[in-house]
This record gives structure tokens, sequence and C-alpha cells, in this order.
């Protein structure tokens, strides 16, 4: 019986939306498009705050790295030549982290280059990172084929290296890069392994897009790890700039970064407390900067929370705008059908039945507005995705949250049509032609 | 849903409808406007009534009032021994939908309906189901001689036509009275004629008419004439057939 009514309810809806398609469609144009915007909106807020969370991950939430930078001073006095610019980490800042924190685990020390590396006839710009063999340990940094750094390699300080899979790419082409020689400044080194920035197969995407754009900015194609013992003897401390307002001008900088990493995520804020305390001491200068990825991930969160807000604020007012078009269409509706709603009542329809006649139209008019604009909304994060490489995540949540909120808006603005159908005097609407 | 044909009575003879001191008045800003007073009136089952007055004189009121439209402000309504001038407008709306049949003098089909749709409409609010009122409702379009065309809208037919699917729908929830209000009114004097026979039709059947108008033929028809002025009854008549 009740089955009944709501098939015979349902099927006068869509008989009567259907005798005024057009404007049938066009006041469902505004659901669907308040939805889609919904859904994408939150989709492209999702896609960019997941692809900044995993861009902190990388650099690991209980780590805390320290990095050199180029001290606030000199910056001032670049304008006069100087001759040898000494600043940055050190290796004995390094060991102090290590002897004088207590609940610090791994500690790395970093040092990076910009070389240039020869394979066969193929020359590219690479960064050398010296590096101690625990470093995968601490960073996204994997071994893919062969091996890492050994404790051997940093002893004997021998010239071997691990190439990354980038680098595999541009160089070595279809050859096993596995037991080759590559030259990097002036001396040769034996590719002991092949290791991978890992990220899912995502990031390799965004990396083969990149690699055209970096190579025509004459950028690093990839990273070649080096013992940091072979790499200070190699290479010395010290490095020739050369720059446009400068000149010439030599650097003395002993590690680019420290990554000192803890047992737990609880002891990175006070470590990262005695790593400042500890490291201020010794540099007056300023020349470093401590990054707290933990920190950045909060950061990044927090202002994901704000990013998401206003999207969905946007997307709401929108779905709002929607809602008011559809009350405004459903008040000319029930204004052009006062007889036959008259008629209805002579006929024996209660206020109710008239109420649940035009509420069952907005409704039905807003749930397929939903589900059409569900439709488009998964389809715009595809297509942004496809066409400026954005990162878009749908959730599940948000296809709910736009759902709910489009039927919310049926009936909040379809309930005063109705109300206003139902409330109407039977003899007076009769009476209207 | 309260079935009030229990507590009805409806037998050939039987008062189906009493009025007793029956008044209504309207509030005009402070002044109240007196439109029907003192109507006493009691029409039996099976009965063939007819009430007439010129304009002005409480026709339409009365009508309203008769079909469980509005309430009266003063004095009783009895229908079918129930006191309808005390009930809600969902009891109205019961009562109306089960027991009054009407027929407008402007037809009132709605217009995006076919004329089975329309005549489904009152069988709808009163919860039969969609194969039994499809049926009745192509049995009562082929009693008014539309079968043929049940799928045609208000708008391809005829304004005789056009009546007699209106008839067809006040028929359809087998009313206790049907009430016309200037049935004729808006047609030419064939289809007038037309429907005015079926009404004598449905009057020989043992059904209950109330027809307003203004035109002595068709109230010539009737056995009884109930002639109103400035919203008394002033006159009854039985007419002599």
């Amino acid at each position: 019986m009740v089955g009944f009514r709501i098939k015979r309810i349902i099927k006068l809806g869509i008989k009567s939306l259907w005798m005024h398609r057009l404007r049938s469609t066009l006041t469902a144009l505004g659901i669907i498009f308040g939805v889609s915007s919904v859904i994408a909106m939150l989709a492209i807020g999702e896609g960019a705050s997941r692809d900044a969370q995993e861009k902190i991950a990388q650099l690991g939430s209980r780590n805390i790295i320290i990095r050199t930078v180029q001290p606030p001073e000199d910056k001032s006095v670049a304008g006069q030549q100087q001759i040898l610019r000494e600043y940055g980490l050190t290796y004995d800042d390094a060991e102090r982290f290590q002897n004088g924190i207590p609940g610090v685990q791994v500690i790395v020390p970093n040092r990076r280059i910009s070389q240039q590396a020869l394979y066969r006839n193929k020359r590219a710009a690479i960064e050398v990172v010296g590096t101690v063999p625990w470093y995968p340990e601490i960073s996204s940094v994997k071994t893919k084929f062969g091996r890492f750094l050994s404790s051997i390699d940093m002893h004997y300080k021998t010239a071997v290296c691990v190439v990354d899979d980038r680098v595999v790419k541009e160089m070595f082409g279809f050859d096993d890069p596995l037991g080759q020689d590559i030259k990097i400044g002036t001396d040769y080194y034996r590719v002991v392994g092949v290791a991978t920035e890992s990220a899912g197969g995502k990031n390799e995407q965004a990396d083969k897009d990149a690699t055209g754009a970096k190579k025509a900015a004459g950028a690093n194609v990839g990273n070649i790890y080096i013992p940091v013992t072979t790499v200070k003897d190699r290479f010395g401390e010290t490095t020739l700039q050369a720059s446009s307002s400068t000149g010439m001008s030599l650097e003395r900088i002993q590690l680019q970064e420290i990554i000192v990493q803890v047992k737990d995520t609880e002891l990175v804020l006070p470590t990262r407390q005695s790593v400042e305390t500890l490291i201020s001491r010794f540099h007056k200068k300023n020349d470093y900067e401590i990054v707290v990825p933990l920190e950045l991930m909060r950061q990044a969160r927090d202002v994901q929370r704000i990013f998401t807000i206003v999207l969905g604020s946007i997307a709401a007012i929108s779905l709002l705008v929607g809602g008011i078009g559809i009350m405004n269409i459903m008040m000319a509706t029930v204004s052009e059908r006062t007889q036959e709603i008259g008629i209805r009542r002579a006929l024996g329809a209660k206020k109710r039945d008239i109420v649940i006649q035009f509420l069952s139209e907005t409704l039905l008019l807003t749930l397929s507005g939903g589900i059409l604009g569900i439709v488009l909304g998964s389809a715009i994060p595809f297509a942004v995705s496809h066409f400026s490489q954005m990162r878009t995540v749908i959730t599940s949540g948000s296809l709910i949250l736009a759902f709910g909120i489009s039927t919310a808006v049926g009936i909040i603005f379809g309930l005063y049509p109705a109300c206003r159908a139902a409330n109407m005097d039977p003899i007076e609407s009769l009476r209207h032609e | 849903m309260i079935d009030y044909r229990d507590t009805l009575t409806f037998e050939k003879g039987r008062p189906v409808l009493v009025m007793r001191n029956l008044a209504k008045s309207y509030q005009l800003g402070t002044v109240e406007l007196q439109v029907l007073r003192d109507i006493n009136l009691t029409i039996t089952s099976g009965e063939y009534v007819a009430i007439m007055g010129p304009s002005g004189s409480g026709k339409s009121t009365l009508l309203n009032l008769i079909g469980c439209l509005d309430r009266p402000t003063g004095g009783e309504y009895l229908l079918g021994g129930q006191n309808v001038s005390t009930l809600d407008d969902n009891q109205l709306s019961t009562i109306r939908g089960a027991y009054v049949g009407f027929v407008f003098q402007s037809f009132k089909l709605i217009a995006q309906l076919n004329i089975i749709e329309n005549i489904e409409i009152p069988m709808y609010y009163q919860g039969y189901s969609e194969q039994e009122s499809a049926a009745r409702a192509m049995e009562l379009a082929q009693m008014v001689g539309l079968g043929e065309r049940t799928r045609h809208r208000p708008s391809e037919l005829s304004g005789g036509q056009q009546q007699r699917v209106a008839i067809a729908r006040a028929l359809a929830n087998d009313p206790l009275i049907i009430l016309a209000d200037e049935p004729t009114g808006n047609l030419d004097s064939a289809s007038g004629t037309d429907i005015l026979k079926i009404l004598d039709r449905l009057h020989s059947q043992g059904k209950t008419l109330i027809v307003v108008t203004h035109d002595e033929h068709v109230a010539a028809r009737a056995q009884r004439v109930i002639r109103l002025l400035d919203g008394r009854i002033v006159k009854e008549e039985i007419n002599q057939r």
C-alpha cells in the first residue's frame, strides 16, 4: 500500500517534471554544478594534501634535518669581493649531535656537490651526494639493484658509487649499470648499485614528465651517492662559485646537511630544541636551518584543513544558490498550478498530499541533479589530473556529503513552496484561472 | 483513515444532508458580511434538487458549504448524520473525497493529464490500487461515452466531452451527493442538453443530485427548486412531472 503510493507519487512527479523538461533541466543544472563542484574541489584539495603529506613523509617523520644555508651577513656584503667564504655545518657538528644529545638514533652527514658525469659519450649534470651507508634507513632512498654503500667503502674511501634510477635512464639507456665505470669530475667510480627514491608509481610519472623540463633548465638529472669520506678526499671542501653579480668566489663548506633521527616521533620536538641549543653555541653566523618534517606535516595538515573549508564553503554556496533557484522555480510552479491544487483539494486531497506532491517533485529534481552532479564531479578531477598533472583524490566521504547536501537542499528549499501550496484556500485556488 | 461510510446512512428516502439554521459570514476588516443566514434544508437520498438565485444571493457559498470546501460560521450541517461543521481540514478532505462529487461550470480538468488520469484523481486520494482505479476509470469513461478517447488530453476534447469527463470523475468514488455548479453554463445548447440527459440518467439510477443554476430550463428538470435571495431561502418549489 505504502509502496504503491510512493510509486504513484514518484510517477506523478516524473510526469509533471517531464512536462516542463526545459525548466526542470535548467533548475537541476544548479544542483548538478553545485554537487560536482563540491566533489571536484574536495578531490583537488585532497589530492594536494596527500601530495604534500607524501613529500613531507619522504623526509621522514622521525627526522630532524639541519641544513647549511648562506649566512645573512655574507649576503649583505656580497657586493664586496670576498675571496673565500667559509660557513656551514661541519663534521664536528655531526659528532656533537651524536655524542651530546640523548635519544638520537642515527646521524647522517651529507655533502652535496653539483658535477658533470660522463659514461661512454653521454654527459649529464648530476648531484654528487656524499653520504653514509645507513642513509637508506632514514630516507626514502632505497636500493633497487646491487647494494648501497658499505662501511668498508667508507673506511677505505673507495671509488664506488650508487646511481639513482633517473641517472640510469638518462645515461645508461639499455646498458646494465652495475659494474660499469662512470666519470664524475676528474675521477672514475664503479657503479655498485642502483637506488630509487620511493613514493610509488606516481612520482616516477611526475619525474618522467619533469625530466624534459629539468634538462632544458640545465638542472641535475639525478643523484649519485658516493661515500662521504671519498667525497671529502676527492672533491675537497672548497668549491668555485661563479655568479653574475659577484663574479668568482670560493666557498668552503664541509657538509650540506645532517639528518638526525630519533627513536620516536614524540622525541622529535624536544630533540629539535637540543639540536638548536647545541648548534647555536657553535654557529654564531646563523648559517644553518633546521627543518622538522613532522612540524611541516602538521602545518601542511592545518593549511589543508583551511583549504578544504574554503573550497567546501565556496562549493556549498554554489549549492545554496542552486537551492534558491529551485525554490524560486517551485514557487513559480506552485502559483502556476494554483487551480490544479484547488481541483485536487476539492477531489479529496489533504494538505499532506499536496505537500508530498510538490516536495517529491523538488526531491526528484535535486536527487537526479545530485546523481548527475556526482557523475560530472567524478569526471572533473580526472580531467584536471590529465591536463594539469595535478593529483586529485575522490573520497567516498565527499560523494556522500555532496549527495546528502543536495538532498537536504531539496527538502529545505522544497518544503516552503510545498507548504505554501498546501495552505492555499481550496475555494480561492479553484476560482484561480 | 476513518471510514465515515459506516456511520452514514444513505438508503433511498433517508436524509443525506441536513442544514439547521446554517449561517456563513465573512469578516471584512471591521465589517461582518453576512452571506448566508437561517438556512434550513434537508435533502433526502435520491433527490434531484436545483438551487437558484441571482448573483450575490449566496449560491456559491452554499455550494461550498454543501461540498465541505468551507465551514459554516453558525448552525449545524449534517452530511449523512455526521456533523461536519466541527471537522478539521483533514477530515473534511476525506469526507469531500468520499461523499461529494463535484461538477464545475468550467470543467476544471487538469490539462496535463489524460482523460483516464483525470478520472483517477479522486480514487488516488482514497487509496485505490492502480489496477482498481484504472479499471474503474475506464468503466466510467465508457459510461459517459468517451471509451474511445481515454488517452486524449482535455484540450483535445469539445466542451461537452470535457464536462462528461468531469461527470465521470465526480462519480469515481461513488459519492453520496453529486454537486454540479452551472454544469451547462459553458456549453452550447446541444451539448448542454446532452449533459442534462446524463444527469437525468444518474438521477434515475438513484444518485442524489444538487445543481446550482440560474437557468430555468436546467432547474425545470429537478424535483425540487430552492430559491435563494440575499443569503436566505425565500422559496421552495416542487416540480410536478
